[in-house]
């Protein structure tokens, strides 16, 4: 099976300086050299702090910003060699749910305009229909087709970043970019937003590049997860294999210090010394063995480079079958106790799962 | 917790007066207390009131618009109503807070050294020689590299996480017996959230400083605190140690918070959610506030508010259906 999305060899440098003839001096080196692959109905998960290039790499993927080098096939097709339109049309496979769902959403336009404007730019369904389709798409995302008259102001976050999720949407895309997309909402809703996710992969087949320095979450929700540092991937696997047991040092201290909501967790935290360098200035070699616990003198020369073991799982570190075991290095919540476990079944249940529950004349209003 | 406590508070309503002459409940009969030396983490959503409560410990809510009631015991003082010449003596010395944002709290046109000094020089006197020598010590004491150098810098030479230890050191320079940490690590990234955690955890060690941690991330809230109250829509809804609270929470809402995590032992096809919204309040419903979106819910639930009972030694709920280990078993 043909991968949805194959990246290669990407690269982006920004410049940071100029000098006064307009000659770049400095150059920050977001996105260096990242390869990955992402197949359909599938969910990819980069993660790493901030400022290590996973949002570039979105950006780049879906050519929002132009890569310096390296190539990305969609369907075996060649993005940058497109022409504007047939850019335009990509976008119709390809769309993006970004962080910030007060700043994404145009403050002028209603809820009707925002999902009818994707629908007449793409030419996606007769103007008769549009208004019905709005409505199809609303009720998807579990919004009234009511609210379509209504401004992105009267909105509370999570319903607006369901709206954000309806424009992406509109257009049916094969692939769904998700930069952050519950990192500004709360708990309770965070739930609700993944677990939409989650349902219109199911329904619909999506696949997502899910963009996250929550870990947590990235287990929840990704098939796949990347982990970079300072542009790079320094080591990808299946999730459940890399949560399990992570290799490159960088992925261990990254997993190993998730808050688990069980007090006297059993954990075993590594907490890097020092600062994050900076992407203008990368230290020679291994990128990360300014902060690496493990370091030798052969990773401040020599770069690593990511190598596969056979079994999906790749690791660019030079030590990777020297390093101690770590299978006990992901925090264990041990599970919930045995009352919560119930109470909280009993919660997602409703009334009927409690026994003597419910009212007989409440006003609720359901958002 | 036996030993006396360092801060209480009885019966704190905040209300604020908008110019549209709506008033918004923002915080209803909270009563708190923290012990010398312990760590009590204030949950609660967006909105909940537990910066509001922060913000009236520390005197910085706005006279014109915010009506205050009950008492803020501390230290011999109601902080409700001191003057605001005490309260200023007190602030930053015994009292010290530490914000989410640790760049909007630095001011830009300062160096650090001089920011951390102004709080020495203003509080213990001495000569300036000798604060920017304690400056020096306490930045080191929060692991800021080469503190001599570092000293001379402006905050946006730094990053993120050096921000926020300089806050740290800043909120630290007076040996307080109460530190307020507002979301202290939300905005950063895993790693330095570790660093920062470990940090605060040495110091309160070192120095037996009373601690008040406000945080949604009850993972965080599992790790460093001792107690724990869940604050919804301006109430203390519960309140527990911190083992009993994650063993066996006796409020619906604590039950939804814990189920909407995801975790990392066990892959749930579906989170909890909690429907609905939180109440307006301009208008806070006639009954129990979360009534409308509870689903253990009763007619009498949404008849009377209900009180906070204690349902176990230490252990209180705001919930007539509390225990509710007996719903389900």
């Amino acid at each position: 099976m043909t991968a949805l999305l194959e990246v290669e060899g990407l690269v982006k440098h920004f410049v940071a300086e100029r000098s006064l003839f307009g000659r770049a001096l400095a150059h920050v080196k977001a996105v260096d050299g990242v390869s990955f692959s992402l197949e359909a109905g599938k969910t990819l998960a980069l993660v790493g702090e901030s400022g290590c290039g996973k949002s570039t790499v979105s950006r780049l993927v879906l050519r929002l910003i132009e890569p310096d080098a390296g190539a990305v096939r969609f369907e075996g097709r060649d993005l940058l060699s497109l022409d504007a339109n047939a850019l335009r049309k990509f976008r119709r496979e390809a769309q993006i749910i970004f962080q910030d769902p007060y700043a994404s959403l145009n403050p002028r336009m209603t809820v009707g305009q925002i999902l009818t404007e994707p629908l007449a730019l793409h030419d996606l369904v007769p103007p008769a229909q549009r208004r019905e389709r709005v409505a199809e798409i609303l009720r998807l995302v579990g919004l009234e087709p009511r609210l379509e008259r209504r401004y992105p102001h009267e909105f509370s976050g999570g319903q607006r970043q369901r709206i954000a999720i309806a424009r992406a949407l509109a257009v049916e895309p094969k692939l769904i970019i998700c930069d952050e997309p519950v990192s500004a909402l709360d708990v309770s809703i965070r739930s609700q937003i993944l677990n939409l996710l989650r349902e219109l992969q199911d329904r619909l087949g999506l696949a997502y590049i899910f963009v996250s320095h929550d870990l947590a979450v990235v287990k929840h929700i990704a098939d796949h997860v990347a982990v970079m540092n300072l542009g790079q991937i320094v080591e990808t696997a299946e999730a459940d294999a890399l949560f399990a047991a992570p290799r490159h040092p960088y992925s261990r201290a990254l997993l190993s210090a998730i808050p688990v909501p069980k007090p006297r967790a059993k954990r075993s935290r590594i907490v890097l010394q020092g600062e994050i360098p900076s992407a203008l200035n990368p230290p020679p070699g291994c990128r990360f063995h300014t902060r690496c616990p493990y370091v030798v003198d052969r990773c401040r020369s020599e770069m690593p480079q990511l190598v596969p073991d056979g079994t999906g799982h790749a690791t660019a570190c030079h030590r990777t079958s020297e390093l101690p075991s770590s299978a006990a290095i992901v925090p264990s919540d041990g599970g919930f106790s045995p009352v919560l476990e119930k109470l909280v079944a009993a919660f997602s249940g409703g009334p009927e799962a409690v026994r003597g529950s419910g009212v007989s004349s409440l006003e609720t209003d359901p958002a | 917790m036996s030993a006396s406590p360092i801060i209480e508070i009885k019966d704190l309503r905040i209300r604020f007066h908008g110019d549209d002459g709506r008033v918004t409940h923002a915080v209803d009969s909270v009563d708190l207390s923290v012990a010398n030396g312990a760590t009590l983490g204030l949950v609660g959503e967006s909105g909940c009131g537990k910066s509001v409560t922060s913000l009236a410990i520390m005197g910085l809510l706005p006279k014109q618009s915010a009506e205050i009631s009950g008492a803020i015991r501390f230290d011999g003082f109601d902080l409700l109503k001191t003057s605001d010449q005490t309260l200023r003596d007190l602030r930053g010395n015994r009292l010290a807070m530490i914000f989410q944002e640790p760049m909007t709290s630095l001011n830009p046109s300062f160096t650090i050294g001089d920011q951390i000094a102004e709080t020495i020089l203003r509080h213990r006197g001495g000569s300036r020689r000798s604060a920017r020598e304690r400056a020096i010590e306490l930045l080191r004491r929060v692991h800021i590299p080469s503190p001599e150098r570092r000293i001379d810098e402006y905050p946006h030479k730094l990053s993120g996480g050096m921000r926020q230890r300089v806050m740290i050191a800043m909120a630290l320079a007076c040996d307080p017996r109460l530190l307020i940490a507002d979301e202290p690590t939300t905005a950063l990234d895993v790693t330095l959230q570790a660093q920062i955690l470990e940090l605060m955890w040495e110091l309160k060690a070192a120095s037996g400083a009373a601690i008040i941690l406000i945080t949604h991330d009850l993972g965080v809230v599992a790790e460093v605190c001792d107690e724990v109250a869940v604050m919804y829509a301006g109430e203390i809804v519960e309140r527990a140690p911190v083992d009993e609270l994650f063993a066996t929470p006796q409020h619906p809402y604590t039950v939804g918070l814990l189920g909407s995590i995801p975790r990392l032992d066990h892959r749930a096809e579906q989170l909890a959610t909690i429907e609905g919204m939180v109440p307006n309040m301009a208008q806070p419903p006639a009954g129990c506030r979360f009534s409308a979106r509870c689903p253990f819910v009763l007619d009498a639930c949404t008849k009377a508010p209900p009180p906070l009972v204690e349902v176990s030694p230490g252990h209180l709920s705001r919930c007539i259906r509390a225990p509710l280990e007996l719903l389900v078993s």
